[in-house]
């Protein structure tokens, strides 16, 4: 029997969201009604969402042809051009490697790669093979291991991966548990999910090593509920997993045993700090307590508990494969290996990258995102989500290392990377973030609870038009009390982004509250749009504008009508001749 | 013991009475009845180790907890950060203007609930609405609008 061709579609949930499921049901009745000869599969997520979804397809000879951006009527050419003829669609076939050249893929290794939900997939890829050659040796060996990679905890503190293992495994107790730390809360970042998604055993593996280095044998997966793809493919593979023995009693036939258990967020930005996360995971209501203690002594039921993150425990297994040098050879002096972004926003190419730390910001947004894709410059980066800033494109020369971004007064965060243009205005960017972390502040802190709702209410009549002149200094104030008086991380990083935006941005602070003009066009009390000579006429505008204050005749200028406009930008967003000016 | 409770103590039963199954516990009330009604909250503080204060307390801190009914749909409109740079207010208003009610209201025929919701994971298609659980990228004030004719049309 000669070898078949083989079909993999992307099914993420942005691959879905883009379409994906039709395409696979269309190819499965195809292959059903005899129509293609091909095997047919699914695959994760490549991390080129902006071209999505996706096709690969693996031909007889090995080769293999990506299609990006594909419908049904263009699978139709591609089933009969490709599938039935054997010639792939040129047009249409992307080199795979081209716009991976840039990257490094050690936590993304099998993303897009390989079926997530067949463990020979994962196998067939060296998988739990880092595991079976860890437990033929002992803890003290692998937190050496991790110490001398010098991974740092992904999720955003940056913490060595190696001490934290360390400090638990020193704690001599019964029982200790470990968690993975998968409340990917930040809006704008999605690094987890899709890693969950994609290859959900290499977070179990790096599960498996994290529990047999610190001594644990139950552990816990805590799971945002907005992922219910990550959850059912968590499940799928650890049920896999179980079966052959890489989890449960007995794992490599060694005394060594872990169980893990998946918890369901119920939607609460403050649970992805630790300890809010295990007060959750205990049943109550999911606020932050004061460490010391620290999880590592007592942790979940009072018992020691390591927690670390998805794109954290995911490196684990190719830093046991492939060495600590190899590992510590990637990145800068502080900071090593590899770091995920979820780059989105104003960014041609967005989607999910993996690149070496010490990379600059300009060549992620420029020469792997394709910068804007529109005639509009960048304005600035906005990193770390809530708790990050907003990193002003003259600073673009940053490298990527926590302690480069801290400078800059934005944080490395978990990785969010949303890329902002001319029409952001930076004042609202700041009260997007405080309306967020005023909704999420647990309240058990004063100044989180109520300084975040008086910190918002000043940016929302900024925005309105009705700044003060002493506003700025207000702000500025109650944002290093918040700071200096909140228990945990959100109540300490909810004003940075108000502080990183009156640091590069203050004249546009200024602009609003002393000539009530918002250069961006964002604030609709304190801009106007006008229709420029560069208009061809050409009634796009029109059409859209949700309250018709649009008028003019086709292939001639057009007129928007000021008392009718309701500022909403809509008219701006969709010309293409640059000819909506802000006033 | 009527029809609500019965379901609620098969729950308790698969579930378990302990402490920490209180989220777990909650959200499978959700799953069953679509919000959390006020009694199925009595009933298994009476019939657990869980005091009603405390159901009541992680019902009401956590965002995905309901303890009104919704409408038939929901629709969610993300306002995450690439969302909200990408015009996702101007979603929410056009879903208000085309269902007729505000951000957070059910329509009063039962049909439609509209709500705000933090990031959805897919920043890259943005601005997002999930409509139940299928997701819509790439939209704008039409399209979105469209999304409502679109369902009413499949349910005729």
């Amino acid at each position: 029997m000669s070898k078949k061709i083989k079909i993999s579609v992307g099914m993420s949930t942005c691959n879905i969201a883009a379409g994906s499921r039709k395409l696979f049901q269309s190819l499965e009745k195809k292959v059903e009604d005899g129509e293609i000869n091909a095997e047919l599969s699914i695959m994760g997520c490549l991390g080129m969402c902006h071209a999505e979804p996706q096709l690969r397809v693996t031909n007889t000879d090995g080769s293999e042809t990506l299609y990006e951006g594909v419908n049904l009527p263009k699978l139709g050419k591609i089933v009969t051009d490709h599938l039935q003829s054997g010639t792939p669609v040129a047009n249409w076939a992307v080199k795979i490697d081209e716009r991976l050249d840039r990257q490094q893929r050690i936590v993304l290794r099998n993303s897009g790669r390989t079926n997530p939900e067949v463990l020979e997939d994962y196998l067939s890829n060296d998988g739990y093979k880092a595991l079976e050659s860890v437990l033929k040796g002992t803890p003290e060996q692998v937190i050496e291991t991790m110490i001398a990679a010098g991974l740092r905890g992904r999720g955003g503190a940056g913490f060595p991966t190696g001490l934290k293992w360390k400090f638990a495994l020193a704690e001599k107790r019964d029982k200790k548990y470990i968690v993975c730390n998968a409340d990917e809360g930040d809006p704008g970042a999605f690094m987890d999910r899709t890693v969950l998604e994609s290859d959900p055993h290499a977070v179990l593996e790096g599960m498996a090593i994290q529990a047999f280095a610190t001594g644990a044998n139950e552990g816990y997966i805590y799971c945002r509920a907005e992922y219910p793809l990550a959850i059912e493919r968590l499940n799928k593979a650890i049920a896999q997993a179980e079966e052959k023995g890489f989890l449960g009693d007995n794992i490599f036939g060694t005394d060594f045993r872990l169980h893990l258990h998946i918890k369901e967020g119920a939607g609460a930005f403050v649970c992805g700090e630790e300890t809010a996360l295990m007060a959750s995971i205990e049943g109550q209501r999911g606020m932050p307590r004061l460490r010391p203690p620290f999880p590592a002594q007592s942790g979940l039921f009072g018992k020691p508990t390591t927690i670390n993150n998805v794109e954290t425990l995911a490196s684990v297994p190719w830093i046991i494969r492939n060495g600590a040098d190899a590992y510590a050879a990637i990145g800068t002096e502080k900071s090593k290996g590899t770091k995920v972004f979820a780059l989105a926003g104003k960014i041609k190419n967005g989607g999910l990258i993996e690149v070496p730390m010490g990379i600059t910001l300009r060549e992620i947004i420029e020469e792997i995102g394709g910068g804007t894709g529109t005639h509009r410059k960048v304005k600035a980066a906005q990193l770390g989500g809530p708790s990050g800033g907003c990193v002003p494109a003259e600073l673009f020369d940053t490298r990527i290392d926590y302690d480069e971004v801290t400078k800059t007064g934005a944080i490395m965060g978990s990785g969010g990377m949303i890329i902002l243009d001319e029409t952001t205005c930076m004042v609202d960017v700041a009260r997007y973030f405080l309306d967020f972390t005023q909704l999420e502040s647990c309240g058990k802190c004063t100044f989180c609870r109520i300084g975040t709702k008086r910190m918002l209410e000043i940016l929302t009549r900024i925005c309105e038009g009705n700044g003060e002149p002493e506003d700025i200094d207000l702000l500025e104030e109650l944002a290093v009390q918040i700071k200096d008086t909140s228990l945990c991380g959100l109540g300490q990083t909810a004003p940075n982004p108000v502080l990183t935006t009156l640091r590069y941005f203050r004249h546009e602070y200024e602009e609003h509250i002393n000539q009530k003009k918002c250069r961006a066009g964002k604030c609709p009390n304190l801009c106007g749009f006008e229709i420029t000579d560069n208009c061809t006429g050409c009634t796009v505008c029109a059409l859209q504008c949700p309250v018709d204050a649009i008028t003019g005749v086709r292939k001639e200028k057009h007129i928007i009508d000021q008392d009718t406009c309701v500022r909403c930008g809509v008219c701006r967003d969709v010309c293409k001749f640059d000819a909506v000016k802000v006033v | 013991m009527n029809e609500v409770t019965k379901k609620v103590e098969v729950l308790i039963n698969q579930i378990g009475k302990t402490p920490e199954k209180a989220i777990p516990l909650l959200q499978a009330v959700q799953k069953e009845f679509r919000y959390i009604p006020i009694e199925t909250i009595e009933y298994i503080a009476a019939n657990t180790e869980m005091t009603e204060t405390k159901l009541y307390g992680v019902a009401t801190f956590y965002s995905q907890f309901r303890l009104e009914p919704v409408g038939e749909n929901i629709i969610k409109v993300c306002h995450g950060t690439a969302c909200h740079v990408a015009g996702a207010q101007g979603i929410t208003e056009a879903l208000e203007t085309r269902l007729g009610i505000k951000d957070g209201e059910t329509t009063p025929d039962g049909k439609y609930t509209l709500s705000s919701v933090a990031c959805l994971g897919c920043c890259s298609l943005a601005p997002v609405v999930a409509v139940n659980d299928d997701i819509y990228g790439g939209l704008d004030r039409k399209a979105a609008a469209k999304l409502i004719d679109d369902l009413e049309a499949s349910n005729e």
